[in-house]
């Protein structure tokens, strides 16, 4: 695999290396190499018919109806959808945490039984833990792994130098603003170093600048560990500014209505008019499934 | 000011400087040192094996709906009763014994425990766990780090609860139970007609109850207020 300069780094140069990534000059080129490189290998997510129901006072609702969908490792992948459509229900069949009724999840070629640190999943809540520190919510993964303490702390150090929050170690979590606690979510996933990061509209709660901020942030961290992303949003822009790939959901039941390639060099700006390109094209698409759950929004109500 | 109207004889009603003497000789002849350590150990051991217990079954309450139903509308009504009555059944089980006094203070406390522990576990977001599960933790691990200290400021109000119904308890149980200790401390004042002796024991059972309430409680609150960015007690 032909890979930015960042990621042939040996493990230990990384924990002990206090700089942060810049972008590699031929950033654009490598991305690119990457990614054809990437393709013939078996996906690093693969979901096979994936059905969920919810029986409900005797009727059941289809959630997500028949999926399938396939994400390369070293991918990101965003799912589009309007609210509802169960795109963030899919992230917690992915991590474990939930089954589905039928259909088989494979990581790697083999199936999910329940969660594992191979993937981590950002709740839209976050879930920080208000009662530990910055450093000891992002030191909470490796804990639970067994990781020795000396090893735990420099990979905490690394994950927060990341993040760039180094000086807010011995915070508690609701002395930080906003983007503040999304990036100790991030580094708290990092740190257990899964395969797969899965983010649930992350971001959807952030105001505008610190939310591009963080677009800038997210891929430039995603070029530098090489995981595989899977994110959720509603926001079209965001999913053509960040996603390798976009995929629309339909509402209700959540099938897949379109896969999208965004063919974009990186790093990319949320203002390049080819993003704007893409995101109306998608908007496009998506537009008549919004229209049928506020349809359905207006109806209950 | 009342005992200088001498309405009351000084047997009766002491004076403070009275009171004050007692104190002074309580403590002159070790007799209070020793009173306040004995009682102090027994709350030591009942308060934590209350706590312990009120824990786990606040825990197991609330992850079992065939305990909750069972046992949950049981333990509410039991908390009525005083838990002095629960001697009897302590003499009669563990005899004279230490044993019976640690049984009537867990027996007094462990009850708040349970139902703040059982209620706390049941307002917890489910977030937390959903979190723990995800990073890795499971089983007693993803109690132990994560329900457990998300709890707390839940468990908090019934722990300090707790803590006031096993001293109560405690000092009851000893003023029955003659066998050292500040209730029975009490008791000799009674039996030797020593009033000033009696007000200066009341006085110190009262002086522990706020120290332990201010030093450790307090403390522990405003740790956790600071960590959770909570303004006010839970």
């Amino acid at each position: 695999m032909t890979t930015s300069p960042q990621r042939v780094q040996s493990a230990g140069d990384r924990y002990a290396s206090s700089r942060l990534a810049v972008w590699p000059t031929s950033g654009v080129a490598s991305a690119r190499s990457m990614q054809t490189a990437v393709e013939e290998r078996t996906p690093k997510v693969a979901l096979q018919d994936i059905t969920l129901e919810y029986k409900t006072n005797g009727s059941t609702l289809v959630a997500l109806d028949r999926i399938n969908l396939q994400v390369k490792a070293g991918e990101f992948l965003c799912i589009v959808g309007p609210s509802g459509c169960g795109k963030s229900t899919l992230l917690h069949l992915i991590a474990g945490l939930q089954r589905p009724t039928s259909g088989t999840i494979l990581i790697d070629g083999k199936p999910v039984h329940g969660p594992g640190t191979d993937r981590i999943l950002i709740f839209q809540e976050l879930g920080l833990f208000p009662w530990l520190t910055v450093a000891e919510n992002v030191e909470f993964g490796l804990k639970m792994k067994g990781i020795p303490k000396s090893e735990r702390k420099l990979k905490v150090g690394y994950y927060l130098r990341l993040v760039q929050l180094s000086q807010f170690a011995d915070s508690y979590i609701h002395q930080l603003s906003g983007g503040m606690r999304q990036r100790v979510a991030l580094a708290r996933a990092l740190a257990t170093e899964p395969d797969v990061l899965l983010m649930d509209e992350p971001f959807a709660a952030l105001d505008a600048q610190t939310r591009d901020l963080l677009h800038d942030e997210l891929e430039r961290i995603w070029a530098e560990t090489g995981r595989t992303i899977i994110f959720v949003t509603h926001n079209v822009r965001e999913a053509a500014r960040l996603g390798d790939r976009v995929a629309i959901f339909t509402f209700r039941p959540g099938r897949i209505k379109r896969e999208f390639a965004v063919d974009q060099p990186r790093p990319r700006q949320i203002e390049d008019p080819a993003i704007s390109r893409c995101a109306k094209e998608i908007l496009g698409d998506l537009r008549e499934e919004i229209n049928k759950s506020l349809e359905q929004e207006y109806r209950v109500s | 000011m009342v005992a200088r109207l001498h309405i009351w004889p000084p047997y009766l009603f002491p004076p403070p400087q009275g009171v004050l003497e007692s104190l002074w000789a309580g403590f002159a002849d070790h007799s209070f040192w020793i009173a306040i350590a004995v009682s102090m150990k027994r709350i030591a051991i009942g308060y934590a094996l209350s706590v312990v217990i009120g824990v786990a079954l606040g825990v197991g309450m609330g992850s079992s709906k065939f305990l909750e139903q069972t046992l949950g509308g049981l333990l509410v009504s039991l908390q009525s009763l005083p838990s002095i009555c629960w001697l009897p059944m302590a003499v009669l089980w563990f005899g004279l014994s230490e044993k019976a006094i640690l049984f009537v203070v867990v027996m007094g406390s462990v009850l708040s425990v349970t139902i703040a522990m059982e209620s706390g576990r049941k307002q917890l977001p489910k977030i937390y766990a959903m979190a723990g599960r995800n990073l890795g933790a499971r089983g007693f691990k993803l109690f132990l780090f994560v329900l457990f200290p998300a709890s707390l400021p839940y468990l908090l109000t019934g722990l300090k609860q707790g803590w006031a119904f096993a001293w109560r308890s405690l000092i009851a149980g000893e003023m029955i139970f003659v066998s050292l200790g500040l209730g029975q401390l009490l008791m000799m004042g009674r039996d030797l007609n020593d009033m000033s002796q009696v007000i200066a024991v009341m006085i110190l059972i009262v002086a522990i109850g706020y120290i332990v309430d201010g030093l450790i409680f307090r403390t522990f609150e405003r740790r956790l207020q600071y960590k959770w960015g909570l303004t006010s007690a839970t």
